[in-house]
């Protein structure tokens, strides 16, 4: 055999490797979108044929058939609410703190660590420490106080990650400028830097708050899996069975999906569930379009993309 | 002396923007260096309170550390009460591996479709479809593993259904967005040369991909296996969900069996603060916690030998 047939029959051996690579890797991909496709459409065909008006706003039943999702929906709105109004200032002054202060050195490797680990821990040892600390310790109950405190926890390492990175991204330039106006470095931040970091941090916001939306077994232990019996025309926050009264329990529309799966007497529970599970995702995917299309409008409207033209 | 003239109205005035500017810099630094605070005492606070609790079991209620790690009876509420966590250990190791085995390829095949191969569909299509997917809830997931992983795991491979198997499942849906991104953010990062080296010798694109790409990557797609794994290991309800809650270590894939979050999922409602069985819950939490820091710790190591 010459060397010649002996380079070719690699060559073709090679040649065929990366075919059948190819079509394998094109396979595996295709499949994953083959799943995603599948998931979507399961959740969506089982549930949306169950959602109607009434579906969304009455009230859920332990034992009957016809419950609905009313308090669940409107607590889980509000419960993201209250988590952003702990979050956002929180998050946005550890991540300021994290891109235009710290140092680096020993301290703010430490920092960073303890927002690894806190951005790793299982949601449902946060869930634990609520309902050790604010819900016992600190005497909240089952509250919708105690959901958003723990849901803070859940989310601020994410919220960190969000603000450093959009204020690292932010040109130099516009900081030298700053500077060379003699204006002070916290006013650099607050009317230079933050005007441009906007848009990355809503669209990091919006998606974090998709996350916050879903999340379940913090709120086990923490907002409680019951709804007090609440009068919608009572918008006052210190009457007890106010919907805004933000020490009351609260079950949210994820940790609802997970009773009504895991010990639902209704004869109609998975037709329940399916709705439920069709409106969070339904809203998961609002809260991805609305950071995709709100941070790209956001950007045209504060940076000069749209003045110089 | 042209300065000896100031008056000193005149100084202060003059002095003025510069103490508005260091008021200014002063509350910036206080307002973010607390916010910086707070998140230290939340770690710490966490630390302590997961762990005081979760030793109390041994240290107070005298439960024996070999019986917990090792005994495989679970029987909190026995008249003989018995806290062998062995079965939910087991479970949770069995499930987080299994689901990394059947995420892994598929992940970083699609990192690999992603980058090398069809980039603009990639980017367009899948890259949207992959950030969607690690948005939806998990008891979503849950409940599509109950309504379509287990009555199909039922028909047609047999068993329950419920099981170790169809957590698996369900779990390893659930972190592919995870390994994924981190495979193609480290796919995207390499060097436009490495590749455009191999090609010039010749090499196919799968030899590119096989012995030159993979290989340099390995320890980030690592990372991201690691980090799914991480996320696996602390998903409570959508494993609780499927996987049957059975306080026995498996035998078989189709059986049910319980892991150290499904166990904790159920049982903390139940039992009263400060009692033993409370306590022995809360040790399964510590172990939870314990392995985070191993898996961060490990991800440490990873990533100091990709920087090298």
């Amino acid at each position: 055999m010459t060397t010649k047939t002996v380079n070719t029959k690699a060559r073709t051996r090679a040649r065929n490797a990366d075919k059948i690579a190819t079509v394998i890797i094109v396979a595996l991909a295709l499949s994953i979108v083959v799943i995603l496709l599948g998931l979507l459409g399961f959740i969506l065909f089982r549930g949306l044929g169950h959602i109607n008006w009434d579906f969304l706003t009455s009230k859920p039943q332990t034992i009957r058939e016809g419950g609905g999702i009313g308090p669940p929906l409107f607590n889980s709105l509000y419960l993201l609410v209250l988590t952003m109004i702990i979050t956002i200032p929180l998050g946005l002054g550890g991540g300021i703190y994290m891109s235009e202060y710290a140092k680096p050195g020993k301290i703010t490797a430490f920092i960073r660590l303890v927002v690894e680990v806190l951005s790793s821990f299982p949601s449902i040892v946060i869930g634990l420490f609520g309902l050790l600390v604010f819900v016992n310790t600190m005497g909240m109950g089952f509250s919708l106080l105690a959901g958003a405190l723990a849901l803070t926890i859940f989310n601020l390492p994410l919220m960190v990650r969000i603000t450093e990175q959009a204020f690292s991204s932010v040109p130099r330039e516009q900081k030298e400028a700053g500077l060379a106006l003699g204006l002070s470095k916290w006013k650099i931040i607050t009317s230079i830097m933050l005007p441009v970091a906007i848009p990355s941090l809503v669209t990091g916001t919006i998606l974090a708050a998709g996350r916050v939306f879903g999340e379940a077994a913090a709120l086990l232990f923490t907002s409680g899996m019951t709804t007090p019996p609440l009068n919608f025309s009572d918008w006052n926050p210190l009457h007890p069975r106010s919907p805004l009264n933000p020490l009351r329990p609260a079950e949210t529309l994820a940790t609802h999906i997970w009773k009504v799966n895991s010990e639902g007497l209704a004869p109609d529970a998975i037709q329940i569930a399916a709705g439920a599970s069709a409106v969070l995702v339904i809203m998961v995917l609002i809260f991805n379009l609305l950071a995709r299309w709100g941070g790209r409008t956001l950007y045209r409207y504060m940076t000069a993309s749209k003045r110089m033209n | 002396m042209e300065h000896s003239k100031v008056t000193p109205r005149e100084a202060q005035r003059r002095r003025l923007p510069l103490e508005k500017h260091r008021l200014e810099d002063w509350i910036g630094k206080i307002y973010t260096s607390v916010c910086v605070v707070f998140l230290i005492a939340v770690i710490v606070s966490i630390v302590y309170f997961v762990t005081s609790k979760g030793v109390a079991t041994f240290a107070v209620n005298g439960v024996s550390l070999t019986e917990f790690f090792f005994g495989t009876h679970w029987a909190p509420d026995a008249a003989e009460p018995s806290f062998g966590a062995l079965p939910a250990i087991t479970g949770s190791f069995l499930v987080t591996l299994l689901a990394a085995l059947i995420a892994s390829p598929l992940s970083i095949a699609a990192a690999l479709f992603m980058t090398e191969i069809v980039p603009t569909f990639g980017k367009r299509i899948l890259q949207p479809a992959i950030e969607l997917l690690s948005g939806i809830p998990s008891v979503v997931y849950g409940f599509i593993g109950l309504t379509l992983i287990v009555p199909f795991l039922r028909d047609h491979v047999g068993g329950q259904g419920i099981g170790v198997g169809a957590g698996a499942l369900v779990l390893s849906i659930m972190i592919l967005p995870t390994i994924t991104s981190v495979a193609a953010d480290a796919l995207a990062s390499l060097p436009r040369g490495l590749r455009e080296a191999s090609y010039a010798l010749g090499a196919t694109r799968w030899q590119t991909i096989y012995r030159v790409v993979l290989p340099t990557v390995l320890p980030a797609l690592l990372t991201g296996i690691v980090l799914g794994m991480a996320r696996a290991f602390g998903e409570a309800l959508a494993v609780q969900m499927v996987i049957g809650n059975a306080p026995y270590i498996p035998t078989s894939l189709l059986e049910s069996a319980s892991t150290l979050t499904s166990v904790i999922t159920l049982g903390m409602g139940n039992t009263a603060m400060g009692s033993i069985q409370n306590n022995a819950l809360w040790s399964m939490a510590l172990v939870l916690m314990l392995m985070t820091f191993v898996f961060i710790l490990i991800i440490r190591l990873l990533e100091r030998r990709n920087r090298i």
